[in-house]
């Protein structure tokens, strides 16, 4: 019993990461109706530029900061300089290109900070919490990570929907003919959109890095399981996704737990497998299936 | 070489996002010698191919040849991912994965049953990748574009856990170790008596690999040219009007899902046996990107595309891996320049040229011609 608490524990904090990951996509996908499959090296990259900071002296919070504002640029950059000329040319050509970010930021990391695993510290305690003399698999720092991914998500959430800048972003990716009229400068908006999203992929980095090791690939499965998750939840809605993200962490940590940690990715790939079969449009979609 | 083949080639005209052209229908007499003049045709191709390759393996370095090999084993899995991707619009991930299962099928065949001959061993593996391609070609046939890039993603990134988690039988993170093939006497004693000279292991199986892989070649391109390759082209340029045609969309998604697997089962087999290992770290994401990268070098849908892919991948990789080395970064720093390229080639490509090199320069020659036409 109490290893089945445990592990359900330790499922959703996970799934509060896998969920803060599918929201940048779903950000993504919103604004451009494209996947971005590059999202998850952007992150890592950026948490290795944290992690640089931190061995040179920097504390926690610098780190986090710089990567954040990192994340921040490199997504502007990214949809600017690399997604802007495809986003209108086959779909096709649209993921290769993000395919192209994927393994250029991999590749990156690893020439330049060594192909290597390397701790990265955590923000608070890892010893677990006692409650009501339970030894519960849930630490402080699990604890910061929940918050911190709460908080954005409400930062998020107040951005859209209660300022003009929100508005003008959601005209934006609601239909850019129409915002254009409006006076929205729609490709302004995109570019903060994919901005925001490398922002908050970068939180999900970092919090996925604290305690642990990381290397140029530790953002693999992450990619893999926030692209499962945001498709379960529909891929735009943001409330989906978060869902999503949580039934992913909770079956990853139950198929990890009583099955073995090396087949957690083919679990999702058969939960995405199910999904897209029964229900293509994911769990909460709001926009119409796909005919054939 | 590249020269030989590109009459071979009659798919690269239609490029993704183009509309192919409009062929009236002949009758099915005409038809039928037209198939049966390509398959000869090619064939003669495939044999003028296999004597240039024959002079390369002849006259080349030890580590020419080896490369030589590394080649012939990408070949049929950047056929057979071009195929899926340029002519049936979808894209894979997975092939590095369906390479993986052709390559530990063919392990642990020749670890347990010794004595099978190579040539059903590799059959084998082939129809096993087929299978598992059957599979995740059922699931993809319903996914599009991004859906089934992703689903393919968690392919790639978690099928090597079962050589982890099967580890007595799979050899966990070593890996299983190849006996390469020997040559047959016949062959061997027929090679010595023609050149004078012993056929050493290597040379052979570079010899092997590319015998395979033209193969693969000439059984793609007459494919391709035949009903199957049209209606593949029909259900990538219009579900609708193709379905109008009574094609059926899905059974021609999942064929060409199963033919692109079985290509890529055949190449992983060749993988395990010229580098005389199939291992986790052999069938890495990265060696998904790698195909990934040379299809759209050598232009979607093209088979020629695909051969100069697969040669810029094998040489390419080797150049800017000792032109890292050489500026000082350590052994796995200067490994991940390669990868590095790939991303920057698929980004700048299909920026810049979306058609890859062949379309482009086919489409340079065409525009030249008809401007020379409108002079005339």
């Amino acid at each position: 019993m109490e290893k089945f608490l445990n592990i359900t524990l330790s499922g959703l904090t996970v799934g509060f990461i896998y969920a803060a990951f599918a929201l940048c996509l779903v950000l993504i996908f919103r604004a451009t109706r494209l996947i971005n499959f590059g999202q998850g090296a952007q992150a890592m990259f950026t948490t290795y530029i944290a992690l640089e900071l931190i061995n040179r002296g920097a504390s926690y919070w610098i780190g986090l900061l710089a990567a954040l504002v990192s994340g921040f640029v490199i997504g502007g950059l990214v949809e600017r300089f690399v997604v802007r000329p495809v986003e209108t040319g086959p779909e096709i050509n649209a993921v290769i290109v993000t395919l192209g970010v994927f393994i250029f930021f991999v590749a990156l990391a690893a020439v330049v900070f060594g192909n290597t695993f390397e701790s990265f510290p955590s923000a608070f305690s890892l010893t677990g919490l006692q409650v009501g003399g339970l030894d519960l698999a849930l630490t402080r720092n699990e604890l910061y990570n929940i918050a911190a991914v709460l908080i954005a998500l409400v930062l998020l959430t107040l951005l859209f929907q209660f300022t003009s800048l929100g508005l003008r972003m959601r005209a934006a990716a609601f239909g850019q003919e129409v915002a254009r009229l409006l006076g929205v400068r729609v490709g302004q908006m995109l570019t903060l959109g994919w901005a925001l999203a490398g922002l908050f992929g970068s939180l999900a980095g970092i919090l996925i890095a604290g305690g642990t090791l990381v290397s140029p690939n530790y953002m693999d499965g992450v990619v893999v399981f926030g692209f499962v998750a945001a498709v379960l939840g529909g891929l735009d809605s943001f409330i989906g996704a978060v869902v999503g993200g949580l039934v992913l962490g909770l079956t990853n940590s139950y198929v990890s737990g009583y099955a073995g940690q090396e087949l957690i990715t083919l679990g999702a790939l058969a939960i995405l497998i199910v999904v897209l079969l029964l229900k293509p449009g994911g769990l909460f979609a709001s926009s119409v299936a796909r005919r054939v | 070489m590249s020269t030989n083949l590109s009459k071979q080639d009659p798919t690269g005209d239609s490029q993704v996002g183009t509309t192919p052209e409009v062929t009236g229908t002949p009758s099915a007499d005409t038809a039928r010698r037209r198939i049966g003049s390509t398959l000869v045709r090619n064939g003669l191709l495939m044999l003028l191919a296999f004597v240039g390759i024959a002079l390369l393996l002849e006259t080349l370095s030890p580590f020419r040849v080896s490369q030589l090999g590394v080649m012939a084993y990408y070949l049929p899995a950047i056929a057979g991912l071009t195929v899926l991707t340029g002519l049936n619009g979808q894209i894979s991930l997975g092939h590095g994965a369906l390479m993986a299962v052709g390559g530990y099928t063919t392990a642990v065949l020749l670890e347990r049953q010794e004595g099978l001959p190579f040539l059903l061993v590799l059959l084998i593996s082939a129809v096993v990748a087929g299978v598992v391609g059957l599979v995740v070609g059922a699931a993809a046939a319903r996914l599009h574009g991004p859906y089934l890039a992703g689903a393919t993603l968690a392919l790639a990134v978690g099928l090597p856990g079962l050589a982890l988690k099967f580890d007595e039988f799979l050899g966990g993170d070593q890996g299983l170790r190849v006996s390469p093939p020997r040559a047959p006497d016949g062959i061997e004693s027929f090679y010595e008596s023609l050149m004078g000279d012993n056929l050493s292991g290597q040379r052979y199986l570079a010899y092997y690999g590319w015998i395979i892989a033209l193969v693969v070649l000439l059984l793609l391109s007459n494919l391709v040219n035949s009903r199957y390759g049209r209606h593949w082209r029909a259900v990538r340029d219009d579900e609708v009007a193709a379905e109008l045609a009574g094609i059926d969309l899905g059974r021609m998604r999942v064929q060409a899902f199963v033919v692109s697997a079985v290509c890529a089962g055949v190449g992983g087999s060749l993988l395990a046996v010229v580098t005389r290992l199939i291992a986790p770290t052999s069938v890495t994401i990265v060696l998904s990107f790698g195909l990934l990268t040379a299809i759209v070098i050598g232009g979607l849908g093209s088979l020629l595309g695909a051969v100069i892919g697969a040669a810029v991948l094998v040489f390419m990789q080797q150049i800017i891996t000792d032109t890292g080395l050489d500026a000082g970064l350590d052994a796995s720093q200067a490994a991940n320049i390669a990868p590095l390229v790939y991303g920057v080639l698929l980004i700048v490509v299909m920026l810049a040229a979306p058609r890859g090199l062949v379309g482009t320069v086919r489409m340079a020659w065409s525009t030249r011609a008809a401007a020379r036409r409108a002079g005339a």
